[in-house]
């Protein structure tokens, strides 16, 4: 069936992802970014055109409906100057009162903004591509979020690009907690591979009961998730699992992962 | 212009490699993205030498697999196997039918994801999967395998558009022509 040049090409290639699975893991991720860097200039000619349109559906707006959102926004950002004002007045009595309980002050977040370039083209990882890299000062394992909630972390660093593991995925696993009675529980992935909104909390202890609607946030624990950032809610009441020895609830997520295009990476 | 088929079918790799990773329109309507890998080295090994298969898999593997977060270089053999055969038969292969490049297609898009994952099992890596998976494996071996044919319609299009006609030369030659008369 074969003939002897197929053989040696199929030795040949056997050899060569051989060699290229077992290379060192900073060779092989080197390896991978310079290839990947083959698809910046496609990138950046998706996100120009993608500038292009949006600028010409803006130059197509009427302009009463431009003045109606600028007025809307005018309104949100005077509301959003009172909350802030109040939440500096919190904030700083919030550090007196850690002062004098001599706890260790809470600094607030610092915040870059990301555009989603690219999604993980194999099924069975959850991951994407953001136009930040080591240059904009981005390091693995940043937590990544939305105004809605957290997303990912970040899982891979090149000069100009970075990976991101969202929640869901293998290599995501999230330390939990849900904020009214501080249980804590892991993230541990998604629900279902074809729907990416619902993930698995898992590592409950057997006895708690879980009602849909309780808001999970992270546990601050582990090191990567700060305290408090929003993951979600509980979507279904909890259930024992592996013989009642712990129990499990499904969680849908506060951010939309299937509709990211912009999301804020945390800062150390 | 003999550069210009390997030529596009690399492009053509590239561009699909960028394109499933930009355009998630698939895996919105249908719950998993199409890969068009496997349909291209189907058309590869039906019409092009043997090196152009083992290029196309190595190369569009490694695209792949940069863009992606599997391990660089799981991808190759996936591709390359179904090429192999194909092209180790091809001669036995009616190529120029529909139903042949179809058949064709949903096998190479079924066997390579299959492939993928038994790889990445073997590496210890551990990918999202569940019984929803079922469905995505057969959206991907349907979409590979209506894409094929589609492949080929393109190729052929592309041919026909920036290629040179084959010269069609007359059967006279001076050489055997009969000379009537005196010499």
């Amino acid at each position: 069936m074969f003939r002897k040049p197929h053989y040696i090409a199929l030795a040949l290639v056997g050899l060569l992802t051989l060699i290229v699975l077992n290379l060192p893991s900073h060779t092989a991720a080197r390896l991978k970014l310079a290839v990947g860097s083959l698809f910046l200039p496609l990138f950046g000619l998706s996100r120009a055109s993608h500038q292009l349109a949006g600028k010409a559906g803006d130059a197509l707006l009427p302009r009463s409906e431009l003045v109606r959102q600028l007025d809307e926004l005018r309104r949100a950002n005077q509301e959003l100057q009172f909350r802030a004002m109040q939440a500096d007045t919190i904030s700083r009595e919030n550090d007196r009162l850690h002062d004098m309980v001599g706890w260790q002050r809470t600094h607030p977040w610092k915040l870059k903004l990301a555009n989603v370039v690219a999604r993980d083209p194999a099924n069975w990882w959850q991951t994407v591509q953001i136009d930040l890299g080591s240059r904009d000062g981005i390091q693995v394992d940043m937590a990544v979020l939305t105004t809605n909630g957290l997303v990912g972390r970040v899982s891979g660093v090149s000069l100009t690009h970075s990976q991101v593991a969202l929640i869901g995925d293998p290599s995501c696993k999230v330390s939990a907690m849900i904020e009214k009675t501080r249980e804590t529980g892991v993230i541990i992935g998604t629900a279902s591979p074809l729907d990416n909104s619902l993930v698995k909390m898992s590592y409950l202890s057997s006895n708690t009961s879980l009602r849909p609607g309780e808001r999970v946030i992270t546990s601050g624990m582990g090191g990567i998730f700060k305290e408090g950032i929003p993951i979600g809610e509980i979507a279904e009441d909890s259930r024992p699992v592996d013989f009642g020895l712990m129990s499990e609830a499904r969680v849908k997520l506060a951010a939309n992962l299937g509709a990211l295009e912009e999301v804020w990476v945390l800062l150390p | 212009m003999n550069w210009l088929n390997p030529a596009l079918i690399l492009l053509t790799a590239f561009l699909a490699v960028f394109l499933e990773a930009c355009f998630g329109a698939p895996r919105y309507l249908l719950g998993a993205q199409i890969d068009l890998l496997p349909a291209l080295v189907v058309y590869t090994s039906l019409t092009s030498n043997f090196g152009m298969v083992t290029a196309v898999a190595v190369l569009g593997g490694l695209w792949f697999d940069a863009l992606s977060a599997n391990p660089l270089g799981v991808s190759i053999i996936p591709l390359f196997l179904p090429g192999l055969l194909i092209y180790a038969r091809r001669g036995l292969i009616l190529r120029e039918q529909t139903y042949a490049q179809f058949v064709l297609g949903l096998g190479a898009s079924a066997v390579t994801p299959l492939l993928t994952l038994l790889l990445l099992l073997s590496t210890r890596q551990t990918p999202a999967l569940g019984w929803g998976s079922l469905w995505q494996w057969m959206v991907m071996s349907a979409g590979g395998g209506v894409l094929t044919p589609a492949l080929f319609r393109l190729f052929d299009g592309l041919e026909n558009a920036l290629n040179y006609r084959p010269v069609t030369e007359t059967s006279f030659r001076t050489d055997r022509e009969i000379r009537r008369g005196r010499s």
